[in-house]
């Protein structure tokens, strides 16, 4: 008897202290956060009064942010979608028994800090850089034309920072499909292009939604990339919500912007589950 | 001979887009070993070896560091233990509420790094606690756990319940099976999931941006010298970490190999 209710206890003693962690420093922020979002007042003075005008004045004020920020994500998830998927793949079906080596080529890069390859970003695009030298040469840039401080070096630096989040997922779904499927699409005939695209495509399509998702929910959220790669003309909703939060210390206008942002990114990706499709989902999920 | 050709494309394609992931690293690397004419370390002015010498030296660097190497430590470990018990509850028992809680790991993940900054400055200036050392560490654990969760989660699935039950079987108890059988098992997860942890606190910029006061991390200083100027010895202590964290998985892949083929010889 005692033995039994020492184990319906259990699972409780061992989520407790995490559990009791993620409630306190983040569901509870988010609730000061929610009411933050509804004050008036000047800083250091707020007072708490269902200011819902905070949400209207905040979207009306940066809109132009808010589908900047959209474009550029869509953008960047979209090239690393591209970049990645053929990768992912080679890997997966080429890689042999160098597959862990090519994997830890890929995730390699990204143990040089985020701020430094942002950087590193800003001297090969800078004005009297290498890339830029070249494109003048062969006229795809006009003489005075220049690549960084353009919304093309912010999709290009936010694309390769997150490249990993679209690589990893699209390797483990592709890894996974059963090779036998692909030899019985052969079979009955189908040529590689068909077998790719009724076979192989649809199975790794777990590994597309989390890496799509994994990809742009923290490019809609960035603020780093247009800020050492573009300049205020390109500026994104993070970077709005960092300077009302930290220079203006205007905490109302930035804590609804931070909600409406969380919102969006929800509803996008409502929008995009229900359009791969529940059923394939729950199933990658499951894995 | 299309075939063939697909398939080169492919190789081309591939090592074309390892050479896009390596190129910055190059860069970062190369110019470890500039000797700036300015301030700003952005076109190649010659070789030298003196940013290597003494990079620690640079005013603020070494205690930036410092600072990123206490609290990544810390966060780990204890993002490492309070996320392996909830990984142990939710593969190990069923009960009420373990759907919450994995929508409890799962969340924190999906949100945006600014929003996780910005609800966690709103609780401490609510709270009136003061910003530093402190709000920064717990902000990394907080983080960390969903991390590690998912890690050990994974390892835990794979798990042959039956190698405890023998333990039981010979006397074992739980306590005895959970020390000796379960743990050595488990121990590659976990300390992935440490590693994991740890890189992932280094590497965090924008979440300690806003919970920092006036406490400067390695990501923080880079920060403030991008707006000022940017020092060679930034590139260096950029490729030692490249390099350490690379060293450290070739040797955790080495390692797993060995015991692979250890345990497979057993």
């Amino acid at each position: 008897m005692h033995r039994f209710r020492s184990k319906a206890f259990a699972p409780y003693a061992l989520l407790t202290p995490g559990t009791a962690w993620l409630v306190l420093f983040f569901l509870v922020p988010m609730v000061y956060l929610g009411k933050m979002s509804l004050e008036t007042g000047l800083f250091p003075l707020f007072s708490f009064d269902w200011a819902w005008s905070n949400f209207s004045d905040a979207i009306s004020a940066y809109s132009t942010q808010f589908v900047r920020s959209l474009e550029y994500a869509a953008f960047a998830t979209a090239i690393a979608l591209l970049i990645s998927y053929p990768l992912a793949y080679w890997i997966a079906f080429r890689g042999g028994r160098w597959k862990n080596l090519f994997l830890l080529l890929v995730i390699a890069p990204f143990f040089v800090t985020y701020l430094i390859r942002t950087l590193a970003w800003q001297t090969i695009l800078s004005d009297g850089g290498v890339v830029v030298t070249i494109l003048k040469d062969v006229h795809i840039l006009g003489a005075d034309g220049r690549l960084l401080a353009t919304s093309a070096a912010v999709v290009a630096g936010i694309t390769y920072n997150f490249l990993p989040f679209m690589v990893l997922p699209l390797y483990v779904s592709l890894e996974q499909v059963d090779h036998r499927l692909i030899e019985a699409a052969g079979d009955l005939y189908a040529n590689r292009v068909v077998s790719f695209l009724r076979v192989t495509l649809p199975l790794s399509l777990p590994g597309v939604f989390a890496g799509v998702l994994l990809t742009f929910i923290p490019a809609m959220g960035d603020f780093i990339n247009a800020q050492l790669l573009g300049t205020p003309r390109q500026y994104m909703i993070g970077n709005v919500i960092q300077s009302q939060f930290l220079s203006l210390r205007n905490y109302p206008t930035a804590a609804a912007l931070s909600f409406m942002l969380m919102g969006a990114i929800l509803v996008l990706v409502l929008i995009f589950a229900r359009a791969l499709g529940t059923d394939r989902l729950t199933a990658g999920a499951a894995r | 001979m299309i075939a063939r050709i697909r398939r080169h494309a492919l190789d081309v394609y591939a090592l074309l887009a390892l050479g896009y992931l390596f190129l910055p690293i190059a860069i970062v690397i190369a110019f470890s070993f500039n000797n700036p004419l300015g301030r700003f370390n952005y076109t190649w002015a010659g070789f030298t070896l003196k940013n290597w010498a003494h990079p620690l030296a640079y005013p603020g660097l070494g205690s930036a560091i410092w600072v990123s190497l206490e609290i990544a430590f810390l966060s780990a470990l204890v993002a490492t233990v309070l996320g392996t018990l909830i990984a142990l509850a939710l593969v190990r028992y069923r009960f009420r509420g373990s759907g919450t809680t994995n929508l409890l790991i799962f969340v924190p993940m999906t949100t945006p790094e600014i929003v996780l900054g910005a609800s966690l400055l709103t609780l401490f200036l609510n709270w009136k606690i003061p910003q530093g050392f402190g709000t920064i560490l717990i902000a990394h654990i907080m983080f960390n756990i969903s991390y590690v969760v998912v890690t050990v989660r994974a390892r835990l699935v794979g798990f042959d319940r039956h190698l405890e039950e023998a333990a039981m079987d010979l006397g074992a108890n739980e306590l005895v099976t959970f020390v000796r059988v379960t743990l050595p098992l488990i121990a590659p997860g976990i300390l992935a999931a440490g590693l994991l942890a740890f890189a992932l606190s280094v590497d965090d910029f924008v979440i300690t941006y806003f919970n920092a006061g006036t406490v400067t991390t390695f990501p923080l200083f880079v920060w403030g010298a991008a707006r000022v100027a940017v020092p060679p010895q930034i590139n260096v202590v950029g490729t030692a970490i490249f390099l350490v964290a690379v060293g450290g998985m070739f040797a955790n892949v080495i390692w797993q190999n060995r015991r692979a083929k250890r345990l497979a010889a057993a």
